[in-house]
């Protein structure tokens, strides 16, 4: 198996790289947690690729956060990387979310592939995948439980902060109020989900989403409800924006 | 008397200059011996060394203004020609604050008024300046003691309860020229109650200058105020020419005449420089940029502690800002002034500042700019501290982009408070934008 190119998305929670053969079809993968030594995990990261895939003499493509610290021929923003591995995993133009570990995005692609417009949450975490993230640890939910308690919810119980902050301490007053866990992760799912709504609010299109996020079905679902239009997931949505890091040296 | 009359004019003619030429040899002399670095933008211009001369001595003599001449505090958008007949010495408080912001001094000061109960959620400008009276900081040594405070509410109505407090603190009269929202075009009653109250600042005027309203004086100061602003017009149109001969940040930075010298010859002469200068550039096919590969409108005030780097990170990809909402405000605020009539025309003019206009007037002028300077694209600086500016840029947004087919990026920032500022994340929002251009 030979590969011919390579892309690493290092983003802010994990680090994803993958492998491309000729025709950009992804051949191998990685997903880690990143780690604070970037260049260090990102030489091994990309190093075990090319061992597996023989793609010793393959360019590098580098996008996230941490794309400065990665050895790459080219280094783009996940914006447009996320642009162009969802466009070649699906070969139309349509609306992507991509919600991610400190940003949520909402990119317009273009019939070519091409960004024509994106929005981004403001500054700070609310509406992202951290904002999951430290609500679920606070409740002691493991991720892949996630959709299964939620699909069990009788009912929602409606949680008003996005700020990660303040929702953290509404969660810990209304666990200590009684209500049901369901219920509450339930509400947390829709909270989170009518804040990205915002942000796509007037794009047109047929809804695809990306990142990390969208490996929870009852995110999919919440953003499906809140959007009120279907939204398809990427394959291997994680994977996305490493995926056009690669393209972008093929 | 005479003596700090004498003091205040030795100040501003010999003592400024002497300040400005002395930081100049003192970089000169910094500059020695360093290899210069690579930089993505054109020769700097000639009128930089004399900008900053005419802001040192303004500064300068404004230490020695109170207890010489009457002085003024004044907001941007306050017909300032109507007070310069009367020898008042005008000091512009946002002016002032721009410059805290751009030597990174608004944490300290705004620490200093949060302590004091006021919400961080101000206006910066607001912050800086309340900082500055209360620590007595400030990077010009001093500002003098006002003894009118003038302001209009054609920029915001923040400037009303800000000048408020400073009227408190100083326990002088403070002038209020309240400009009602325009909505379309301004009906003549809106003119009629501006006016009125501008004949009352008159009055005011008179009282705590002692000197009686000559007709002469102020049609001439409205002369040189409607030249300056045809001057400084003339200014920003050379960015028309590709490539523009200047940056937009260039302008951000050589508006100060403008704002806070506007009516005087000092401006208008610095003008005249400039403009020739910049022609003579444009003729030459002098960029701002080495290379000007795409042309951006910006829109709201810059992030003055930012304006550099966020410059510098466009301008290694080619793209430059050919022009800016915000200095060309400066360029349509005096193109009503009438001379002869300088009461009734600043009324007019004044009401119909950017700010005070609805968004159909705003699209209108962000299309127009768009169209007469040929971009490729625009950024809507969303700015934490200026509401009034900001407000409905989402729909600006959309609109400008769907009824001119440029981007327009959206950058949420702070005109002055780094501590509204994400440099990563607004890096990565400008550098996906260029990208989308590729």
């Amino acid at each position: 198996m030979i590969a011919v190119a390579l892309g690493v998305d290092v983003g802010s929670t994990t680090c994803k790289a993958v492998a491309v053969d000729g025709k950009g079809r992804v051949v191998a993968r990685r997903v880690e947690h990143t780690d604070p030594r970037i260049e260090q995990q990102v030489e091994r990261v990309i190093r075990e690729l090319r061992d597996e895939t023989g793609a010793h003499g393959a360019p590098v493509g580098a996008t996230g956060y941490g794309r400065k610290r990665v050895p790459a021929a080219r280094a783009l923003t996940e914006i447009t990387c996320h642009a162009r591995g969802a466009f070649a995993a699906l070969g139309r133009a349509g609306v992507l979310v991509d919600v991610g570990g400190q940003d949520t995005k909402v990119i317009r692609i273009g019939p070519a592939g091409e960004v024509v417009d994106f929005s981004m949450n403001d500054k700070c975490a609310a509406g992202t995948g951290r904002f999951l993230e430290v609500i679920l640890g606070r409740l002691r939910v493991p991720f892949d439980q996630v959709a299964s308690q939620v699909a069990r919810a009788e009912r929602s119980v409606p949680v008003s902060s996005t700020c990660t902050v303040f929702a953290e301490s509404e969660v810990i007053s209304l666990v200590a109020g009684g209500e049901p866990l369901e219920g509450i992760l339930k509400g947390l799912h829709q909270a989170l989900a009518s804040r990205v709504a915002a942000l796509a609010r007037g794009a047109p299109g047929e809804v695809f989403m990306s990142g990390g996020v969208a490996l929870n079905p009852a995110m999919v679902a919440a953003l499906r409800e809140a959007l009120g239009r279907p939204v398809q997931v990427v394959e291997e949505p994680q994977l996305v924006g490493a995926h056009g890091a690669a393209l972008s040296v093929l | 008397m005479i003596l700090r009359r004498a003091q205040y004019e030795l100040a501003g003619r010999v003592g400024g200059p002497f300040l400005a030429s002395l930081d100049g040899w003192k970089r000169t002399l910094r500059a020695r011996g360093r290899t210069p670095r690579e930089t993505p933008f054109g020769p700097p211009l000639e009128s930089l060394r004399k900008l900053k001369e005419i802001m040192t001595a303004h500064y300068f003599q404004a230490r020695y203004a109170d207890g010489a001449v009457p002085v003024a505090w004044v907001t941007s958008g306050f017909p300032v020609e109507v007070l310069r007949p009367f020898g008042f010495h005008a000091v512009y408080p946002e002016n002032h604050a721009a410059m805290c912001g751009v030597q990174r001094l608004v944490p300290g000061l705004s620490d200093a008024v949060e302590a004091l109960g006021y919400s961080r959620d101000l206006c910066s400008y607001a912050r800086t300046d309340l900082g500055s009276v209360v620590t007595g900081q400030t990077p010009v040594g001093r500002l003098p003691r006002p003894d009118l405070l003038a302001c209009c509410t054609n920029i915001c109505q923040t400037v009303l309860y800000w000048y408020r407090a400073l009227a408190d603190h100083f326990q002088v009269p403070l002038v209020l020229v309240d400009t009602p929202y325009v909505y379309g075009e301004a009906k003549p009653h809106h003119i009629a109650y501006v006016r009125a109250q501008l004949e009352e600042l008159v009055r005011v005027a008179e009282r705590i200058s002692g000197r009686r309203a000559d007709p002469e004086a102020l049609a001439a100061v409205a002369r040189k105020a409607k030249e300056g602003t045809d001057l400084w017009a003339d200014c920003l149109a050379t960015g028309k020419s590709r490539p523009a001969p200047w940056t937009g940040i260039d302008g951000f930075f050589h508006m100060a005449p403008i704002v806070a010298l506007r009516g005087t010859d000092t401006c208008n002469d610095y003008y005249r420089m400039l403009r020739d200068e910049l022609r003579d550039r444009a003729q030459r096919g002098i960029g701002g940029l080495r290379e000007e590969r795409h042309r951006l409108l910006w829109d709201n005030l810059p992030i003055w502690f930012a304006v550099r780097e966020v410059a510098t990170l466009l301008a290694t990809r080619g793209f430059n800002f050919v022009c800016t909402s915000y200095t060309n405000a400066w360029a349509e605020a005096g193109s009503r002034i009438d001379p002869e009539d300088l009461i009734g025309s600043a009324a007019d003019s004044y009401t119909h500042i950017i700010l005070n206009q609805d968004l159909p007037n705003r699209l209108g002028i962000l299309r127009r700019l768009s169209r007469e300077y040929g971009v490729d694209g625009a950024v809507l600086h969303s700015d934490r501290s200026c509401k009034p500016y900001s407000i409905g840029q989402v729909d600006l947004k959309e609109r400008l982009a769907a009824e001119t087919g440029i981007r327009v990026l959206l950058l949420e920032a702070d005109h002055s408070d780094p501590r509204a500022w994400s440099r990563e994340q607004a890096d990565n929002r400008l550098t996906a934008f260029m990208e989308s251009f590729e």
